[in-house]
């Protein structure tokens, strides 16, 4: 069964078709990326994924249960992580803290009575949890820093911590190369390749940079005007005539 | 038809009023990013200059006006520019509120002691024509000069204001500035000075709305100010903080709505008495709420923000094992000096005094709550502390219940009513969570206080301290430990939910609200839950104060402008820590004793508070977690050198 299906999703903004019947399926474990030019229509499409904006039309599905109408914080409960295209950090707080917020989000509600009864208080096995965590991502020389000493490649890597420690089954990333340079997004590559390896999570990538995209991932959806024009095994996709004219300007690549 | 004419015409002119505030607040709102609360302080300003100058010096009107609404509003403005809002710009929205609040506390204290308004009562203001009280007759109907000329300015204004946004030069500058005060800095564009014409236009239009407004009302006095501005905000938001004509429209069915209900709602109901004074709250909530403009519109700030250092960390998280150990003895030190000082030397003037510094305290821990750990501003905390003196009193009074199941009932009572204020408000965040609170506190003061199962009838409810057991409460002694009793398991209750899951959520929250959701935290719940715990601190503060007191009373003690003042000093002592609420206590209790040995009058205390908020512009942390900081470091270097020696 997939993970994730979204059957003829349809959203307009003011009279403009912004995605337009899309359908989008992905297996466990699975890498899969997403491309397009500018104004394609990922973004809304992750959006609509997430929860963040509600589709007018089609449904969204996620390990068999329907998302319609599910807020963001729910989805994250069941189990997709997301990182942003502009990271989004916890000013004010450590490295560590980042992981360990998210670590407690997964084990509970968050109920007031276990506070005030000192049961909300860091405990032994949170923290080896967050350091594993922290190893696996490079991250331990840094733990105990503030966020906003650390450069946007780092960060980066801060939000996949983050989205780890709630123990996604899909990883959805919004643009994870932007701002980095070749060495910064290859350094990533290779972590992701990592953390796909360890933990078997099926990773949903929206990109702009084509090469990171063919190095990553081994299915592609390519999009074009709120439409998927094409999709299939990334090598296929990526020899695709429509995709190249589309997306890649009409030059073989 | 005539009784709904006529009242169109009395809502006219004050409907115009409104509007001149509303265009005022939505311009600074969109030139400088600033929700400025303390417009109405401004409007108040140059309404005691012109009363001064024509009134009671006798000065003509030309060169009264000119000095009052001409130069003395728009340097009020230009000074708190330069002196305050320009170095806020990228700062988060919160300090902005916070230095506004202050104002409002602090600017009419200082024009009260400036013009000495304290010892001669201020009545009979006029207006600025000559014999403005003559009045024209169409048919039936009748207009005053005053009135007329109210219309006529704020048509002119607000058609010269719209002109100059819209076709001149320095209006898309303007424009440009509330965007990004950094990028249109890129762009070649000197956004401090643009920002200087904002204010200083703005204040123009708070200085007419003075003059202008004065005449309504029997005497010029700051509460009138204040009302205004609530009106005035209403009418913002009806402009979803963004269309100045609409302001002005806003503005008008204020006026003329508030007449409408004058005249129709039938004399001596209970609507009527309910529904009038308060339509203008009634009317902010439901536009906060439910207004769609407004849902859209996310809190301005600076894409650029994220450049500027983030708050400190607290001292107590930074410093050494063997610092930690030397201020854990010195406070236990000092703590038990402090007892033995009140037990062994204080007279009961003085038990008295630290008593009440205790339980405000606790009702300030209130604060630290919702505030120090949410980054909310609540300007509803002594309403949630009178929730909790009257349920106190009215479950002690009318069904014989046990006072200290009351007080209990009274923070269960004012958790529920902050959830439920929290529920539809929650959700706005920032500046509108704000504004939807002081709706509700002031609607809570002109209305429910009045209702008798709820404020009690003229005279305040009387409350009688608890008995526990063999242990009576009465004597002002033992009533006093079980203050500081209560005090220590609210002050460690704090401290516990801080460092626990709830503390954490909502420090990610104020990080970033998108990704605390998207590792699965629920942002509404953690906020309400904030609003709730905080209600039930300053509930159960409120039922303690009002047993000390002997009586549960509104006016002396839970009045929505001491509620103001309660938060801008917590936040000037420091809402982070639990100590700055019990600095926060002591200070506004032994503080006017301390002026008073010093012969200054007790208008003082809003002033230095007031002027003391302002500093949370720079250490928004408060000055006290500043200094502890900076001690800190000190005593530190000190332990270094020794080790190293």
């Amino acid at each position: 069964m997939s993970l994730l299906v979204a059957r003829g999703v349809r959203k307009t903004f003011a009279g403009i078709v912004a995605l337009d019947d899309v359908d989008l399926e992905v297996e466990p474990g699975e890498l899969v990326g997403l491309i397009g030019p500018n104004g394609a229509g990922k973004t809304t499409l992750f959006n609509c994924l997430l929860g963040i904006t509600r589709p007018d039309r089609g449904s969204v599905g996620f390990a068999g249960r329907d998302l319609a109408r599910m807020p963001v914080y729910r989805r994250a409960r069941l189990g997709i992580g997301r990182t942003f295209q502009r990271v989004e950090l916890f000013s004010g707080m450590t490295v560590r803290d980042h992981l360990l917020v998210a670590e407690r989000a997964r084990r509970g509600d968050g109920a007031l009575w276990k506070d005030v009864l000192g049961l909300g208080r860091l405990r032994r096995d949170e923290v080896d949890r967050s350091e594993r965590t922290l190893e696996l991502l490079g991250l331990a020389d840094v733990a105990d820093r503030p966020i906003e000493s650390l450069s946007l490649g780092r960060g980066r890597l801060v939000e996949v911590g983050r989205a780890l420690m709630t123990e996604p089954r899909l990883l959805m990333l919004d643009e994870p190369s932007s701002g980095l340079d070749r060495s910064e997004t290859d350094a990533l590559v290779a972590t992701l390749h990592q953390v796909h390896r360890e933990r078997d999570i099926a990773i949903v990538l929206v990109e702009h940079d084509v090469d990171m995209v063919r190095g990553f991932v081994s299915r592609l959806y390519v999009m074009d005007f709120g439409r998927v024009i094409a999709s299939g095994a990334t090598t296929d996709v990526l020899g695709d005539e429509l995709v190249r004219r589309a997306y890649l300007g009409g030059a073989a690549p | 038809m005539h009784d709904l004419i006529s009242a169109l015409l009395r809502g006219f002119p004050i409907g115009c009023v409104y509007g001149l505030v509303a265009v005022g607040v939505v311009l600074t709102y969109k030139t400088s990013g600033v929700f400025n609360l303390a417009f109405g302080a401004q409007a108040f300003v140059s309404a005691a200059v012109y009363f001064v100058l024509h009134v009671r010096d006798g000065w003509p009107i030309a060169p009264a006006f000119a000095v009052a609404v001409l130069v003395v509003a728009p340097v009020v403005g230009f000074v708190l520019d330069l002196a305050l809002f320009r170095h806020l710009r990228s700062a988060p929205p919160i300090a902005r509120h916070v230095v506004s609040i202050g104002l409002l506390v602090g600017i009419p204290a200082i024009v009260v002691l400036a013009l000495h308004f304290g010892t001669s009562p201020a009545y009979g203001p006029r207006g600025i024509v000559p014999g403005g009280l003559v009045v024209y007759r169409f048919g039936e109907y009748a207009v005053s000069r005053d009135e007329l000329t109210t219309i006529v300015v704020t048509f002119l204004a607000v058609g010269l204001l719209s002109a100059l946004l819209r076709l001149t030069a320095a209006g898309l500058r303007m424009r440009a500035v509330v965007e990004s005060p950094r990028m249109t800095e890129l762009a070649g564009v000197n956004a401090n000075r643009v920002g200087s014409l904002s204010w200083m236009l703005s204040g123009l239009f708070a200085g007419l709305a003075g003059v202008l407004l004065a005449p309504l009302f029997p005497q010029v006095s700051a509460d009138n100010f204040f009302l205004l501005i609530v009106a005035a905000i209403a009418a913002a938001a009806f402009a979803s903080l963004s269309s100045l004509p609409l302001a002005l429209v806003g503005g008008l069915l204020l006026g003329l709505i508030g007449q409408l209900l004058a005249t129709w709602l039938p004399t001596g109901s209970l609507l009527a008495q309910g529904l009038r004074p308060s339509f203008p709250f009634v009317a902010l909530f439901v536009l906060l709420v439910f207004w769609p403009g407004l849902r859209r519109r996310r809190e301005s700030t600076d894409p650029l923000a994220a450049v500027d250092p983030p708050p400190p960390q607290l001292a107590a998280d930074v410093r050494s094992r063997e610092l930690t150990l030397l201020t854990r003895a010195l406070t236990v030190v000092a703590a038990g000096v402090g007892l033995w000082w009140v037990l062994a030397v204080a007279n009961a003037f003085w038990l008295l005094l630290v008593t009440q510094a205790v339980i405000l305290s606790i009702v300030f821990l209130s604060v630290t709550v919702i505030t120090g750990m949410a980054g909310q501003i609540s300007l509803a905390q002594a309403v949630f502390a009178a929730i909790g003196a009257f349920t106190t009193a009215q479950l002690a009074n009318r069904f014989d219940v046990p006072l200290l199941v009351t007080v209990l009932a009274g923070a269960a009572i004012a958790a529920i009513v902050g959830a439920l204020l929290a529920l539809p408000a929650v959700r706005l965040g920032g500046i509108h969570l704000t504004l939807a609170t002081l709706a509700f506190a002031l609607f809570f003061e002109n209305v429910l206080v009045k209702v008798d199962w709820i404020g009690g009838s003229a005279v305040p409810p009387r409350v009688a301290r608890p008995v526990l057991g063999p242990i009576d409460f009465a004597g002002d002694r033992s009533f006093f430990f079980l203050s500081v009793a209560v005090l220590v398991v609210v002050g460690s209750l704090v401290m516990l939910v801080r460092a626990g899951t709830t503390g954490r959520f909502l420090r990610a929250l104020g990080g970033s609200e998108v990704a605390a959701a998207a590792v699965g935290i629920n942002p509404a719940r953690a906020r309400v839950t904030a609003f709730a715990l905080s209600a039930a601190i300053a509930g159960l503060g409120g039922g303690l104060l009002a047993m000390q007191q002997g009586q549960a009373n509104y006016q002396a003690d839970f009045s929505v402008g001491a509620g103001l003042f309660w938060i801008v000093i917590v936040v000037t002592l420091g809402a982070r820590t639990v100590e700055g609420a019990v600095q926060g206590g002591a200070a506004l209790k032994l503080f006017p004793q301390a002026l008073k040995a010093v012969g200054l009058s007790l208008t003082w205390q809003p002033v230095l508070f007031g002027l003391g908020a302002l500093t949370f512009a720079r250490h928004p942390e408060g000055i006290v977690e500043h200094g502890k900081r900076t001690s800190l470091a000190a005593v530190q270097r000190l332990l270094d050198r020794r080790t190293r020696t």
